[in-house]
């Protein structure tokens, strides 16, 4: 069948995707869970204060079937409670700030070591996937995606870590003079 | 003195864009559903989207190969009906929208989750950032969401929205429009999109929607009107089917 149409999220998003909780992928005050947090650019430097990014993994135990309850709400008000901490949804959703910064909290993928991600922002007319690689736990040589590019371009995929338990990841939409764009995928 | 950019400029890039691709495809170039993210018309895009080609990656192990999922604790009853989250009644021409969301096989894609989010009946979101003089409704938010079902439908009761400006050119207004969310049983099925509204005089001129080249795949953008959905002395019913796109192979664990 014909496929519908790609459209950007648009500027209004904001109130209507973004959940309470919604980058808090790890079980409050779990002592493994590792932070990752970074900018968003466009190609002329500047930072991307629309942005919508969404993170998917695997639990853990390498599970691939996460739970549901990301956005799991009070039956009687309404309101988004977040997740509880019994099932690993590995899903999680952030918006950038106005200074074109996201932050999320999240547990060690089990079998891979990348978190998986989709950016959508206001201007960009059909989401990117990309993907966290996580330094601690990833081999370049051997891994099928980073084996095969460029170490300029490999260098894009793969998170600073600022410590053990914290990690740097910016996007670059497009490259500029100084700095080079981040390695987007296609699935096929 | 810089000048102004007119819809008129706007609506020439727009024809070349297309005749660019009509011609395209004429010489043998695939069809395309997707826009091009770099699309001048729409101006935001212009620094927005990557130079370099995409990685193309044959991974049969890909994690992007499986999806998250959603279940009743993520929903509400009401949700799926804009039209009672709040006191009174919203304004506006109360409409009712539905359709299956399939995959490229025609299959129904179940149980997951489908997001809306739209302007109120004068064209203004309950956004902090939406500056459009029109009023805000007291009794409308414009956020909805619900599960679909066994055969992949979904259904929203809502109103219809109205057109609203931006500033993308002089007069630039967006045609009347709902976006929607939704995620299908892989990642690399992820599809947000917009939804339009047959016979808006404003479809022409619209660089969004126009962004798509592809005459019968920006069709399939625009809802069907559906008097069988129409519900006497109460609303008018919409249909609109959405198909996700994404590899023909995706992650199975057994027991999903
Ligand atoms: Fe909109």
């Amino acid at each position: 069948m014909s496929t519908t149409p790609s459209q950007t999220v648009g500027p209004f998003y904001g109130y209507a995707l973004p959940f309470a909780k919604g980058g808090e992928i790890a079980p409050a005050g779990h002592p493994d869970a590792l932070a990752v947090h970074g900018y968003v650019y466009d190609g002329a430097g500047a930072p991307v204060p629309d942005a919508l990014i969404e993170i998917w993994q695997p639990a853990p135990d390498g599970s691939r079937r996460g739970a549901p309850g990301s956005l799991r709400r009070d039956p009687v008000t309404g309101a988004v409670i977040g997740r509880s901490d019994v099932g690993f949804t590995g899903f999680g959703r952030v918006g950038t700030d106005a200074d074109g910064h996201y932050e999320l909290r999240t547990m060690p993928p089990g079998g891979v070591p990348y978190l998986s991600v989709i950016v959508f922002a206001r201007g960009l007319l059909h989401h990117l996937h990309t993907r966290i690689y996580l330094p601690g736990l990833t081999d370049t040589v051997t891994d099928p995606l980073l084996a095969g590019l460029e170490p300029e371009r490999r260098a894009t995929l793969l998170a600073v870590a600022h410590g053990e338990r914290l990690h740097r990841f910016d996007i670059r939409l497009q490259g500029d003079a100084e700095h080079e764009e981040t390695v987007f995928l296609a699935f096929d | 003195m810089t000048t102004p950019l007119t819809q008129g400029r706007i609506s020439e890039e727009i024809a070349e864009r297309r005749e660019a691709y009509t011609k395209a495809v004429t010489v043998g170039a695939p069809e395309r559903s997707h826009p091009d993210r770099g699309y001048a018309p729409y101006r935001s895009s212009v620094l927005r989207h990557p130079g370099k080609p995409l990685v193309a990656l044959h991974d049969p192990e890909a994690v992007e190969l499986s999806g998250p999922v959603f279940g009743v604790t993520d929903v509400t009853a009401l949700d799926h009906d804009l039209t009672r989250q709040h006191q009174g009644e919203p304004l506006g021409e109360r409409i009712k929208v539905t359709g299956r969301v399939l995959d490229r096989d025609g299959r129904p894609v179940r149980g997951q989750l489908v997001e809306v989010w739209q302007a109120n009946a004068s064209g203004r979101y309950a956004h902090q950032r939406d500056d459009h003089p029109a009023p805000l409704d007291p009794n409308f938010t414009g956020v909805g969401r619900c599960l679909t079902d066994d055969q992949g439908a979904y259904e929203f009761v809502t109103v219809k929205p109205g057109a609203y400006p931006w500033r993308n050119h002089v007069n630039a207004w967006r045609p009347a429009h709902i976006h929607f969310s939704l995620f299908g049983n892989a990642f690399t099925q992820r599809l947000i999109t917009q939804m339009y509204f047959p016979g808006d005089p404003l479809l022409a001129y619209d660089p969004i929607l126009q962004s798509v080249t592809d005459d019968s795949a920006r069709e399939r953008l625009v809802a069907a009107y559906d008097h069988d959905l129409s519900t006497p002395e109460w609303s008018l019913g919409y249909r609109w089917d959405i198909v996700l796109d994404g590899p023909a192979a995706t992650w199975i664990e057994e027991g999903r």
